[in-house]
């Protein structure tokens, strides 16, 4: 491979960055998040609707089904704002319902599905099981084929964004192999579906149970493409998340330095003892280098190896940036910073949900070593 | 420099690229049969330093050194962005390091930006061809980070100034043809900043002292510079009296490479985590090459994101959207970067070797000659020269996070 990592940055991209952070700013300041935190399903619908207008749910989907036909790179400066604004709403779940399908549906449900998509109709996936595991080959759930449908069985858990999504794509095992189903709202409905309690308060995650749902055998996404599909479902995921999560670190450092710079101890502002000084630079530095990564990742993204190499070494270097940057925000807001009141704690559950988001460091590094060394 | 050259086409970049690329592999010299200095600070014996003026000499005479700076005073005239590929195939190739660093990579951009037209005549391509050493007078024994409180003095007495007072770290100080000064010429001025000038100073003037300074390796490369009396023309003074804090300012900006306009090339080799990848592969735990130990791998793989993103941070200096809300923070925080990582990948690297981890320098039975044990030891001299790393921390905090003075 080679060693040397390569960054660029396209128009759309530079573009996407100034309008979204405009755009997250006014929807989304602190007094909104907190409400939205208390709010049943969690985001607001005119804003997610504006986002379709915007055609930010279609920037990844090609022309052809309606989309702007740019790539994943051009999601992440999006996303990188949304996470700066602790933005919640099924954006992203979308974007990744529409990557699955695109890496691993076929055309007739690309033609189905897509447009609606863009037009701000919700959709998500539903990946992960009781076990907690990343690895995509470790499926309980279950579908069987009999007269022409298949028969799901199972659980999902931490289905982001289920309730109100109006496509859902389910990963099940399927004749000892892996694969992909497409369920329409109909099949959702017949799904029991709980909300989950989950650390980031922001998310809307939920449990659902397959048992009883039966759907045509045309719902089985492409399986000649299914392992390609969870490969591109988890770059994916993981670039976004690591765009949510330097968005998110760096209104951190600034929520942070804003408070060193008013709150005085000893008749001294306490932004200026090193012992909190120091380390907030190096959760800066660290930051500086998880958006080099950031942006790196997604440019070279559609090449497989080496997007895979770079998209892996940017989850597996944010996370715990984020983490140490979020950690030692609640530590410096000293008393302050163990309220609920203190946005600290905010981003902290943020950068522990995004690390259970398509594997964590330790897991990237894990596959990176196979691909490095 | 190079701004107001237009840029040039990809075609002719890449001309440019497949020549310098053919000329390295043609020219870099074989490893010579004494050890070459990793960096700059390193240089200790004559055989070294004859060897290395007359490498930089030989890449500025094919064309490959300060091609952005102008042509009138002997540099290259052409775009920045030739300089950036001859640098890169320098690397390539696995060049020794420029010498000449403190004139290639300070003192000369600092005279270009702040010069006048008869000092870049003078100095400029004297820097570039080797034949003029430059060594810089900043720090003193008793001040170190705190580099404003500088107490060398000048005093002028006439056409000279007579200069007295001691100076640390003196690199190349026993080689030096000039060195960058900052002393006190106004003893009384309000604040002790306001006091210091900057001078253009000969080296070869009755009065000045090199004595060289043991370094914690063992080895040598540094002076403490020594002035009794010494009288330097009045000339000399660069800028106006009073000025020298500013302008030492700027050079540190140079030296940390938070400003661009250096000559090119590059003065220290950084092993890589390449480097230490191939290490793990020539080394053993438990009967096995020390790669295949999943815990050993895992820290390889730390080592490279790390390397990858220090790299990519300073590729991606150059896209301005991505800088738009601290446009100095990667410029500032550079040197931070790079100077820690580097000490900690050679500390890491000694840790792979094992037992042998414990031999140094000059056994023969040591790890690739001990290279990772002094290259470990010397990685100091760069969290510390320069201003310290905790300095440097300071710098980000205060003037890119916008946090209170210490």
């Amino acid at each position: 491979m080679s060693r040397r990592g390569r960054i660029g940055l396209s128009e759309e991209q530079a573009e996407l960055l100034e309008l979204a952070g405009k755009y997250c700013r006014d929807k989304s300041p602190i007094e909104t998040v907190r409400r939205l935190i208390d709010d049943e399903l969690g985001h607001e619908p005119v804003v997610f609707a504006e986002m379709a207008e915007l055609g930010w749910l279609g920037i990844a989907i090609p022309e052809g089904y309606g989309g702007a036909g740019l790539g994943l790179a051009e999601v992440v400066p999006v996303l990188e704002q949304m996470g700066r604004h602790l933005m919640g709403g099924p954006l992203l779940s979308t974007t990744l319902a529409a990557q699955a399908l695109l890496a691993g549906g076929t055309d007739a449900q690309k033609s189905q599905v897509l447009p609606g998509l863009v037009a701000g109709k919700p959709a998500t996936l539903a990946l992960m099981e009781a076990h907690g595991d990343w690895d995509p080959g470790q499926i309980e759930c279950h579908a069987e084929r009999s007269r022409g449908a298949l028969a799901l069985r199972g659980t999902k858990s931490l289905v982001l964004d289920a309730k109100g999504a109006q496509w859902i794509v389910v990963s099940v095992d399927l004749d000892g192999s892996p694969a992909l189903v497409l369920l329409d709202r109909e099949a959702i409905e017949t799904c029991k579906c709980r909300r989950e309690t989950v650390i980031d308060e922001t998310r809307r995650s939920y449990q659902l149970v397959l048992d009883g749902v039966s759907v045509s055998e045309n719902a089985l996404l492409d399986v000649s493409k299914a392992s390609a599909a969870f490969q591109h479902i988890e770059l994916a995921g993981s670039l976004l998340a690591v765009a949510e999560m330097c968005g998110g670190a760096v209104s951190c450092i600034n929520y942070t330095v804003s408070y060193l710079n008013a709150r005085k101890q000893f008749g001294r502002l306490i932004g200026s003892y090193q012992a909190l000084k120091h380390p907030v630079v190096d959760a800066h530095v660290r930051i500086e280098q998880a958006r080099s990564h950031l942006y790196a990742a997604a440019h070279t993204f559609e090449n497989d190896e080496e997007g895979e190499i770079a998209v892996r070494m940017a989850k597996a270097h944010t996370g715990p940036a984020f983490a140490y940057t979020a950690d030692r925000a609640i530590q410096f807001h000293g008393g302050f910073g163990f309220t609920y009141e203190c946005d600290a704690q905010l981003y902290r559950r943020r950068a522990l949900w995004c690390e259970t988001q398509y594997g964590d460091a330790l897991h990237h590094r894990r596959k990176l070593a196979a691909l490095v060394l | 420099m190079g701004a107001s050259v237009s840029r040039p086409s990809q075609a002719e970049l890449d001309e440019y690229r497949a020549d310098a690329s053919a000329w390295f592999e043609e020219n870099v010299p074989s490893p010579p049969d004494f050890m070459l200095p990793l960096t700059f600070m390193e240089v200790a014996t004559d055989e070294q330093f004859h060897f290395l003026c007359d490498w930089q000499n030989k890449v500025y005479q094919a064309g490959y050194l300060g091609e952005s700076w102008p042509k009138e005073y002997g540099g290259g005239g052409l775009h920045q962005a030739f300089q950036d590929i001859a640098t890169d195939e320098m690397g390539k190739h696995n060049s020794p390091i420029m010498l000449n660093t403190i004139g290639l990579s300070w003192a000369g951009p600092l005279l270009l930006d702040m010069g006048t037209h008869e000092d870049c005549l003078r100095y400029i391509s004297g820097i570039l061809s080797a034949e003029d050493i430059w060594c810089q007078g900043f720090s003193e024994p008793e001040n170190g980070s705190d580099l404003g409180n500088a107490q060398t003095r000048a005093v002028r007495d006439g056409d000279e100034w007579v200069i007295n007072g001691t100076k640390a770290w003196t690199t190349h100080g026993t080689y030096a043809k000039y060195m960058i000064l900052l002393a006190r010429t106004i003893p009384d001025a309000p604040n002790k900043y306001a006091g210091l000038s900057f001078f253009l100073a000969p080296m070869n003037v009755p009065g000045i002292e090199t004595v060289p300074i043991r370094k914690l390796t063992g080895e040598y490369g540094f002076t403490e510079t020594f002035f009794t009396d010494a009288r330097i023309p009045a000339a000399c003074l660069m800028g106006e009296e009073g000025q020298g804090w500013a302008i030492a300012m700027r050079t540190l900006e140079y030296e940390r490479s938070a400003r661009g306009g250096q000559a090119g090339g590059y003065s220290i080799t950084v092993p890589d985590a390449e480097e230490a990848i191939d290490l793990a592969r020539r080394t053993r735990r438990g009967g096995r090459p020390a790669i295949e130990d999943p815990i050993v791998r895992d820290k390889l793989v730390e080592f490279l994101i790390e390397n990858r993103g220090i790299q990519l941070c300073g590729a991606r200096q150059r896209l301005a959207p991505l800088n738009q809300e601290r446009p100095m923070s990667l410029d500032l925080s550079s040197k931070l970067m790079n100077t820690e990582f580097v000490r900690r990948i050679n500390e890491f690297a000694i840790s792979m070797q094992g037992a042998k981890g414990a031999y140094y320098r000059g056994e023969p039975q040591s790890v690739d000659g001990g290279i990772w044990q002094r290259a470990y030891l010397n990685a100091f001299s760069a969290t510390i020269g320069g201003g310290t790393s905790q300095i440097q921390a300071n710098i980000v905090a205060e003037h890119v996070l916008g946090l209170p003075k210490s």
